[in-house]
């Protein structure tokens, strides 16, 4: 018996490590997604390295053709532009629709600058930065070959603000826009008068009215609700199972949950298009993939991009950074997302500042770091809540970054009348190992200076409805600490922290802001808003930053990094720094 | 027979009705116990940017004011006189049977969960079909040349092909098999049998064997085990002693008797199986019931948890009373009444 059992695991064993070979064995000789021409001669591979794409354009090619074939492990909100808020939504939005301004289509910081899309030029302010004109360009068509009016862009932009109907995407234009008091949604007051908050004078002029100046006001215009949505042909929430297309490629089948495929759009006209240089004939989205599965296909070749753009699971992290081969095809961009601790001051004693301080200094750095999963794939170690490609981010140098400070920690628990220490109650979201291990790090950490922490995980689908963004949980259930971790909806002060540190954000339940309760905070942002010059309004941003910090309202962790596989078989590969993913706009297939 | 199997239907609506009661609590009363409100409810089906005011319009809206048994109650008459939904721009009809309408992708069930069933009842018949096969026949000759080689290294490998996980195995095929070799599909193929039955069968080739090898490992044992016992019977030296060929005698005697057992596993696996192959289905990626009830958890959609667990009970409840009723047919002992 012996014997037999030994052979059996043999051969078990044989299995194992053929496939483990194989998962290793993932390098430029993989069958190569999308190469639909075999007639045509390929063009020579560009040289593959680290971070080749991430300021660089990998693989540059105007060369049209060929499929591009993308998939997700999970399903995002939604395809419809007026309900969605995911930044791989916003990205891919872009080759079916056309906002009024959108993202530049290049590698780096300048993917985060504002280019005219639908619109002739960027917005022209006026009233102080409360009325935004945008003349759109001429001859833009929807699908079926009707022209895109000013009105078209309207009434996308007001059905969007129907939260009943469309609960998921962004509230900008709810808050900002000027509208009648009797408006509902175009649903319900369809011959409310709206024009006090948008006017559209004639087909190609629209006009936004805020109810406060917003010098920032392109960056709503760059978002997916000003996509055009003809009225006539608005099914509300069906809308999403046949969305109108005016960028280069239309919905040929929708399948909810399960796949997507895109075809060129013949009315669409490259000569009103700047923008966009539409290479693939075809995009091919796979949702619902097994995420080991999803990598183990792009890294053989059998998948160009995983559109969720976070970066490889943790099962082949290992595999792509330690093969010298696999690494050159990594790209490791650093992104506009935070991973922290909120110390919450409503629960003794951590409403006091030195309290809250000798968290900060007794947390190991280092260990929040590697619990995020290390300089790669969990980041840069932050030095505050704002990462480096926020406008008027500076690095600062409150806190030491290292393993913890045990006698600084002790300075600030003395300082606040604890030499002894204390004891508080930290949350996490149960099913995030790495907020748990970031929940057992500073457990260990804090321990060492008399801070006595019990975790206690929740899960993350009710964590801010139910736990941690509720302020009623958290002072009956003396939370102190709760992870957290933020991405900006833009890259600027106002995108990244206006709904983490403005204390009038807060509500029953649903926070995401669980400890910046700051009046003089709150009166920081109102300046900031206010502020017409850009870089003065970014100098603002930084200060609230710094004052953030300065008042250990967070505890951060690391500025987000991802480990991203560069597709083989594609061209035009870059990361844009508007969404810290590669972009999908300009991507095409090798031909 | 005709009593026991109306006696049987009427036990197994039963305990769907105590499914559904059971499942209802877990999602709508044990939160409300831990602190909820209607508004936490509603936040569930609502945006990131949803403000206090939109929280409480749409707990109305949703009925998570209403007494639970009121809303356990109005789900139950969805499911058999249907319901209608407000979307806000339209009211949406959710025919019966309406188990339910997902406020997170705007559709209602059961229609995507009946389009799910073929992927599901694809998976399960053909897996089940080869490690039935496999798993009997390797179970049998294992019994009959106890001892051997071929015993040894067959319960060897049963043992790994318990041991492994699924989605261990899935994955490593799919490197080996489709990724390296190319001789299989890769993960998410799928044709339905009416459109190209010869690419569905390969499409389904892999996941059928990995899910196979998982489930002949434990039957190749349990009918090992039956037949080594079934053949040391008195009956079987008996009709031996009759001049019985020996043929008939192990089919006959010897494995009808095993299969009981055989039987009783076989219809639960395979129910539990049409009720969702999660491990299988998310591992190959296939977009059937048991991936359905994994996006319902990850997305907190309670409507869609709800239907895909009244359609696992229904299938556990009737692949439990067929089970019942082929005991009377393996097994002439066993009379029903």
């Amino acid at each position: 018996m012996k014997k037999g059992s030994a052979l059996g695991l043999t051969a078990a064993g044989v299995v194992l490590t053929v496939g483990l070979a194989a998962c290793g064995g993932g390098s430029s000789q993989g069958n190569q997604a999308g190469q639909t021409g075999g007639d045509k001669a390929s063009a020579p591979a560009a040289q593959e390295a680290f971070n080749a794409g991430v300021d660089k354009v990998f693989n540059p090619s105007d060369a049209k053709g060929g499929t591009l074939k993308f998939a997700i492990s999970e399903d995002w909100d939604s395809v419809d532009p007026g309900d969605t808020y995911y930044a791989l939504s916003w990205n891919l939005v872009r080759i079916y629709g056309r906002s009024l301004v959108t993202y530049t289509p290049a590698p780096g910081a300048e993917g985060r600058k504002l280019s005219p899309d639908l619109a002739e030029g960027l917005g022209e302010s006026s009233d102080g930065g409360k009325t935004w004109t945008y003349k759109l360009r001429a001859g833009v068509k929807f699908e079926d070959g009707t022209p895109v009016t000013s009105k078209d862009v309207k009434y996308a932009v007001l059905r969007s603000m129907d939260k009943e109907t469309f609960p998921n995407g962004p509230t900008y234009f709810n808050d900002w826009l000027d509208l009648p008091k009797d408006f509902k949604s175009v649903y319900k007051t369809p011959d409310v008068n709206t024009d006090s908050a948008i006017e559209t004078p004639d087909d190609q002029t629209i006009v936004f009215h805020l109810k406060k100046p917003y010098a920032g006001f392109d960056n709503f215009a760059a978002l997916p609700g000003t996509i055009p949505v003809p009225q006539a042909k608005d099914t509300g929430v069906k809308y999403r199972e046949h969305v109108i297309a005016t960028g280069p490629y239309k919905f040929e089948k929708v399948e909810a949950g399960k796949q997507y495929t895109l075809v060129r759009n013949e009315n669409w006209d490259q000569a009103t298009d700047p923008v966009r240089k539409a290479l693939p004939d075809r995009y091919e989205i796979t949702l619902g993939v097994n995420a080991d599965d999803l990598d183990n296909r792009i890294i053989s070749g059998d998948l160009h991009v995983d559109l969720a753009g976070s970066g490889v699971q943790p099962a082949a992290l290992g595999r792509v950074l330690s093969d010298p081969a696999m690494k050159a095809r990594v790209d490791n961009p650093t992104g506009a997302r935070t991973w922290y601790t909120s110390i919450i001051g409503d629960v003794p004693p951590l409403d006091n500042v030195d309290c809250r301080k000798a968290i900060v200094y007794g947390a190991d750095r280092v260990g929040l770091q590697n619990a995020y999963g290390g300089e790669f794939a969990g980041g840069e170690i932050a030095t505050g809540l704002m990462p480096p490609s926020i406008g008027g981010w500076k690095k600062l140098d409150l806190f030491p970054t290292g393993t913890g400070d045990a006698a600084k920690a002790k300075e600030a628990l003395a300082a606040c009348g604890k030499p002894e220490g204390f004891e508080t109650t930290m949350a996490y979201r149960a099913d995030r190992p790495k907020e748990k291990a970031t929940a057992e790090s500073l457990q260990q950490a804090l321990a060492k200076v008399g801070i006595k922490l019990t975790l206690k995980g929740y899960p993350t689908s009710d964590y801010f409805t139910l736990y941690a963004g509720k302020p009623e949980f958290v002072k009956k259930n003396g939370i102190g600490l709760a992870t957290n971790g933020w991405g900006a909806d833009w890259n600027d002060g106002f995108g990244f922290m206006s709904q983490i540190v403005d204390s009038r954000t807060i509500r029953a339940s649903g926070n995401y802001n669980l400890s910046v309760k700051d009046k003089e905070v709150d009166a920081l942002v109102d300046k900031a808003m206010l502020e017409t010059d850009t870089a003065k309004r970014d100098a603002i941003w930084g200060q609230i930053d710094q004052m953030v910090m300065e008042r250990a309202y967070v505890l951060p962790s690391v500025w987000s990094k991802s480990v991203l596989v560069r597709p083989q078989g594609a061209t035009n590969v870059f990361v844009t720094g508007a969404f810290d993913m590669y972009d999908y706009l300009g991507m095409g297939v090798q031909q | 027979m005709v009593t026991y199997i109306i006696r049987r239907l009427i036990g197994a609506l039963l305990m769907l009705v105590i499914v559904s009661m059971v499942t209802f609590s877990i999602f709508f009363v044990v939160p409300r116990m831990a602190g909820a409100t209607s508004e936490d409810f509603a936040n569930r089906y609502l945006g990131k940017a949803a403000t206090a005011e939109m929280a409480a319009v749409a707990a109305e809206k949703l009925g998570f004011n209403d007494p639970v048994p009121v809303q356990y109650g109005r789900w139950i008459k969805g499911v058999f006189a249907g319901a209608e939904y407000d979307t806000g721009a339209s009211v949406e009809q959710c025919p019966a049977p309406c188990f339910g309408y997902s406020f997170v992708k705007r559709q209602p069930v059961w229609p995507e969960l009946i389009d799910r069933i073929p992927v599901t009842l694809s998976l399960a018949i053909g897996a089940s079909v080869i490690w039935l096969l496999g798993g009997v026949a390797t179970g049998v000759l294992s019994a009959l040349k106890r001892g051997s080689f071929f015993d040894r290294a067959a319960m060897s490998v049963a043992l790994a092909g318990v041991s492994l996980p699924i989605f261990f195995t899935g994955i490593v095929s799919l490197v080996v098999f489709s990724y390296g070799m190319g001789i299989t599909a890769p993960g998410g193929a799928y044709t339905p049998f009416e459109e190209n039955p010869a690419e569905w069968a390969y499409n389904l080739l892999l996941p059928w064997i990995t899910l196979a090898f998982l489930y002949a490992a434990s039957y190749a044992r349990l009918t090992r085990a039956g037949m080594l016992e079934t053949m040391g019977e008195d009956y079987i030296r008996t009709a031996r002693a009759k001049g019985l060929p020996e043929s008939t005698v192990i089919t006959k005697h010897g494995l009808r008797a095993a299969l009981t057992p055989i039987v009783t596993i076989f219809g639960l696996d395979l129910g539990l199986l049409l009720g969702g192959a999660v491990l299988t289905e998310t591992t190959f990626s296939l977009k059937g019931i048991g991936d359905y009830a994994v996006q319902a958890i990850m997305t907190n959609d309670l409507p869609k948890i709800m239907g895909v667990t009244m359609v696992a009970a229904l299938f556990v409840v009737m692949a439990s009373l067929i089970v019942d009723l082929l005991y009377a047919v393996v097994d002439p002992r066993v009379r029903l009444g």
